[in-house]
Parts: structure tokens; C-alpha cells; sequence
């Protein structure tokens, strides 16, 4: 069984500020890492290769840090790893993702299941992976919360808003999935220095048969005329005196029509 | 090529599509038409067309009896031609947000999932979703000749429109065989709890120390007339409450008249949920909660001596909790 987890490599989302006056966040400098959705899809990959044998290969793209953030892939258990660092892919849409990620499962061309996690943890628009299933032309499952792998089928249980569906794909599929699915082990310090000496390989445009046009800003189909933090008109008192600021909370709520009379 | 289509799983989902496509429509001059898919869906006519869709293109096909988004992209792109609709409008529902990438993939188009509001300005259809974790809300607009956007699900509620009349078209859809079996559908327990709804949320945090502490939290919503939710913490990592209580990015989204929210710090990952509240109220014990800046009040002090006391002064609570 050979796997290929698609992964995006995202800032921590917990230490991003905004800028008071402007609105703006502030994304210089900030540490990236991969998203746990993500995680949980690599967990899973490596797992299923513990128990059927195969080969798990982790392909993302971003800036130049990934060079070291793929390193938390491999002491995971990724066997390689195919990073995609190159200038000319930064300001893709999520089109431009999915059409670069297909290339290079194309390239890769030996696989049995795809695993993606259901949406980044920044964006959260989910489209890669249902993007990616359709330029590959295979079938695909969303919102995946328990999987397993049976005789070229995954079965695989959706997780919609009122049901669960069980269902059957016959592979190669792509499969994306939540936080439910598993919890991903944090890699002894051996792992982690195996991880060193995996390989990596580091495709550019060329390598994928891509042209400059289409890819990155220059093919996005999304212009973005703002990303500012939400306007919040609250007004902010705060009681630091808990007995007296029950009681002036209720005064309050009553105030505001909020309380069942 | 100019036309508004819409489509969603969910018949009343798809009337409110319908109730903001036809402003839309009116504005932009385009036609505006519903798509109908699967067995009995056709029966949807005459509610669609009473709520602004001129036409009702409907199509079935055995590939579309389970579902499966590459069957469902398919049928809908070749609607989507026969129409010769440029806008498709679907809901951000679990489905859609399967389904919507894939149809744009099949059209070259740009798409926009969970949008949270859907405007005309200067001729440009501009969506709004949150992005970077909740961080930000970014403003967007598409630029490929299709644009496809699936809203949040119940943004735009159905109202009837003044007219009546429309035209049913059949569609011979092209669709390959089916792929996905579906071996068992289970649906989950009626949600006792419906905090997308709830006027009135009490939100509980990682600050609780028992899960038998619950029934005091529990108190104070009866004593609200409201219902509990929680974060993920309480729901997914102590399963302490279910995971349909859990609000914030990845689980319900909610906007109360009043939220109450106790022990938890104000992370965006759960705050995104509670945001549209009209009126926020945080109770922490470290004065320092980022959530006491998004809050209307707040009152800095230990869970477990606010919350009884604060029963004891609402008018429905009981001073023997």
C-alpha cells in the first residue's frame, strides 16, 4: 500500500497579533508548522503502512522553511518526502495548490490512496482535496472520522451534520479527515534523528512540467481586497470584584433585555 | 455565458439561495435558475419557482443515488452549460463543501466556501469568509469566467417572492457509474441540545475541574432558559459534553442573544462561534483572558463561586444550588 499525504505547511495561528490602528495581522516572522488535521492524515498513512507494509511519501508546498518543517513529517514516519519551495508557486489559489499537488502525485505515480487533512487550519476552505480528486479524476471522501483499508476499498465513515455514512471507494481514492480520526504520536528523539537522513526531494515548475503562468499570483482566480481582523464594538467592562459584579452583571443584562422576565 | 444557478441538498436551504439569488438576479440582469437532482427532487419545482427561479433544470441518474461528489460535480457542470450560468450558488453544508471545489475544478473556476455574506459592489459579486484561523475576515472576489460560492448554511432565510410561474427542463445527464457504496447510514441522536440555535449559550471552558461540576453550569442555563456548549477541550479531548455542544471553528457556529462564556480563555479557534452574539459575557479568573476584549462584561473571578452566586441572583434561579 503506498500513500502519498498532501500537508501545508501554515503559520501558528496562536501567535499571530493584529495591529491595533490598522487592523492588520502580523505574519513576519512568525514560526510555521503543519496544521493537526494534517497530522492526523500522516498518522494514519503511517499507520496503515505498519500494519500492510508500502511506503508513505508526505508532499507539501510553501516557502523555504519547509525544509525543515518536513522534517516533523519524516520522524512521524513518512518514508520521503517531495517539497515544492519554488518562488514562482507563492500566492497560488487553491486551484493553483490542487494543479501543483496532482502534478506531483503524477510524478510520483505508484500510489494506492491519497490522505489530506479536511482543510487547513489557516484557511480552512477545504478545496485542495476535492480539487485534487477531480484534476486526478478519482473518487474521494470528506469529513472522514474512522477509516480502514480493505481489498483495494477503503471503507470509510463520513461525518455529516445529522449522520454518519459508511461507505466503500474502490482505490485509488482520495480520502480527507478530522481530528477525530486518531491522535498523532509525538516521534521519539530516534525518529527525529533518523529523520535526518531521509530523502528529500525539492521539485520546482520545470521538474513538473508547469509553466510560470500558471501557476502562483499570476493564475489566481481570487483577488483578495482586504483580510483585516474583524471590527468588535464591545463594550469591554470589566468587573474585577466578583461578589459586586454578579450583581451588577444582572442589573446589567436586565438593562439589555437579554434576561427571560 | 451569464446566468444564476443554485443548488443544495436541503430544499429550504436552497429557497433562501433562491430569496437572495433573485436580488441578485434583478441586479445584475441575469436569469435566475435552480438546479434539481436525484429521485423526487423534481417535486422542488413549484417551491423554487415561487421563491424567484425562472427555471428548474432537473436530472436523474442512478450514479446520483448515493452520494458522491464527482457524480454530483458532473451532473451539475452539465447543467451548469445548459444554463449557461456563469454564478453557482450552493450552501457550505458538509455536502456542499464537498461538492462546490469539485464542480468549480470541473469549470477552471475560482471558488469560495463558507462565505459568510454575499454582496454586489460596483458590479463584482464580493464574498466575505474568516481566514487565518478566525483571525481576519478577508473579503474576495472571482475573477474566472464561473464563480462558484457555497454560503453558510441558513445566512439567507426563504421568503416567497411575487412570482409564480416557471419552466420545468428535463436534463439527459452523462454520468459515469458509481464508485462508492454506501454500506450503512446511522443517524446520530437527535441533538437534545441545539446550541446553533440556542438564544441563550453558556459556553464552559478547560477551567472546570469535574465533570460532575457540569450540573451547576447546567443550572445556570435552565435558570437563563438557554442551553450549554462547550470547546474542544471539554467535548473531543475530556468527552465530557457531546461533540454536537461544541462550538467555535471546526463545530457550531452560534450568534445567541446573550453568551456566557465560563473558564475559557477566548482563543479564536472557539470565539469565531460566538462573534455575531448580541450580547457577550466572559467569567475568568485570569484577569489577563484574551476573551475579556471581545466581551460586553466580564467579571474576573474562580468559576465556582461566580456561577452559584450569579443563579441565585437571576430571577429564574434557585438559591439552593
Amino acid at each position: 500500500m503506498n500513500i502519498i499525504v498532501c500537508m501545508k505547511q501554515i503559520v501558528d495561528l496562536e501567535q499571530i497579533r493584529i495591529k491595533a490602528d490598522s487592523r492588520q495581522p502580523v505574519l513576519d516572522g512568525l514560526p510555521v508548522l503543519f496544521g493537526d488535521f494534517d497530522k492526523c492524515a500522516l498518522e494514519e498513512s503511517v499507520r496503515i503502512k505498519e500494519k500492510q507494509g508500502g511506503k508513505v511519501t508526505a508532499v507539501a508546498a510553501g516557502s523555504a522553511k519547509l525544509k525543515d518543517t518536513i522534517k516533523e513529517a519524516l520522524a512521524i514516519g513518512a518514508d520521503e518526502a517531495v517539497i515544492l519551495t519554488d518562488a514562482a508557486l507563492q500566492g497560488s489559489d487553491t486551484m493553483g495548490s490542487a494543479r501543483l499537488l496532482a502534478k506531483a502525485v503524477e510524478k510520483i505515480g505508484d500510489y494506492d490512496l491519497i490522505l489530506l487533512g479536511d482543510g487547513s487550519a489557516d484557511n480552512y476552505s477545504g478545496q485542495v482535496p476535492p480539487r485534487l480528486a477531480e484534476l486526478l479524476n478519482l473518487p474521494q471522501v470528506a469529513f472522514v472520522r474512522e477509516m480502514e483499508v480493505l481489498d483495494n476499498k477503503v471503507r470509510a465513515v463520513r461525518d455529516l451534520e445529522d449522520a454518519l455514512e459508511v461507505v466503500e471507494v474502490d482505490l485509488p481514492a482520495v480520502i480527507s479527515v478530522t481530528g477525530e480520526l486518531n491522535t498523532p504520536r509525538l516521534p521519539p528523539l530516534s525518529a527525529i534523528l533518523k529523520a535526518g537522513r531521509k530523502p528529500v526531494h525539492t521539485w520546482g515548475p520545470d521538474d513538473l512540467g508547469l509553466t510560470a503562468d500558471s501557476l502562483g499570483e499570476a493564475a489566481s482566480t481570487i483577488e483578495v481586497l482586504s483580510n483585516l481582523a474583524p471590527l468588535q464594538d464591545r463594550k469591554e467592562i470589566v468587573f474585577e470584584d466578583a461578589e459586586e459584579g454578579v450583581v451588577e452583571l444582572v442589573r446589567a443584562l436586565q438593562r439589555e433585555g437579554v434576561l427571560e422576565q | 455565458m451569464s446566468g444564476i444557478l443554485v443548488y443544495s441538498e436541503l430544499e429550504s436551504t436552497a429557497l433562501g439561495l433562491l430569496t437572495v439569488g433573485r436580488e441578485l438576479a434583478a441586479e445584475m440582469d441575469k436569469p435566475l435558475a435552480i438546479a434539481l437532482l436525484g429521485e423526487g427532487a423534481a417535486d422542488q419545482a413549484e417551491a423554487s419557482f415561487a421563491h424567484g427561479a425562472s427555471r428548474a433544470y432537473v436530472g436523474n441518474d442512478p450514479a446520483l443515488a448515493v452520494f458522491q461528489a464527482g457524480a454530483y460535480a458532473a451532473a451539475l457542470a452539465q447543467i451548469v452549460d445548459r444554463a449557461q450560468a456563469d454564478i453557482i450558488l450552493t450552501a457550505s453544508t458538509r455536502r456542499g463543501r464537498e461538492l462546490a471545489p469539485r464542480l468549480a475544478q470541473k469549470l477552471s473556476a475560482g471558488c469560495v466556501t463558507d462565505a459568510t455574506s454575499l454582496s454586489l459592489q460596483e458590479g463584482r459579486l464580493v464574498t466575505e469568509r474568516r481566514a487565518l484561523g478566525g483571525n481576519t475576515v478577508s473579503r474576495e472576489t472571482i475573477t474566472s469566467p464561473h464563480q462558484v460560492i457555497a454560503v453558510m448554511p441558513r445566512l439567507f432565510d426563504a421568503q416567497p417572492g411575487s412570482n409564480s410561474v416557471g419552466e420545468v427542463v428535463q436534463v439527459t445527464l452523462e454520468l459515469a457509474p458509481s464508485t462508492t457504496n454506501l454500506v450503512e447510514r446511522r443517524l446520530k441522536e437527535a441533538g437534545s441540545v441545539n446550541v446553533e440555535e440556542a438564544e441563550v449559550l453558556v459556553c464552559i471552558g478547560r477551567g472546570l475541574s469535574e465533570e460532575t461540576d457540569l450540573s451547576m453550569i447546567q443550572n445556570l442555563a435552565a435558570a437563563l432558559g438557554g442551553v450549554v456548549g462547550c470547546t474542544r477541550a471539554i467535548s473531543h479531548e475530556y468527552h465530557w459534553l457531546s461533540e454536537e455542544q461544541m462550538v467555535g471553528l471546526s463545530g457550531k457556529i452560534s450568534s445567541p442573544n446573550l453568551y456566557i462564556g465560563i473558564a475559557i480563555s477566548g482563543q479564536i479557534q472557539h470565539t469565531v462561534g460566538i462573534l455575531d452574539s448580541n450580547v457577550i459575557v466572559a467569567i475568568n479568573k485570569d484577569k489577563n483572558a484574551p476573551i475579556f476584549k471581545i466581551a460586553d462584561y466580564g467579571i474576573v473571578g474562580d468559576l465556582y463561586q461566580v456561577v452559584p452566586r450569579l443563579i441565585e441572583q437571576l430571577p429564574g434561579g434557585k438559591a439552593d444550588v
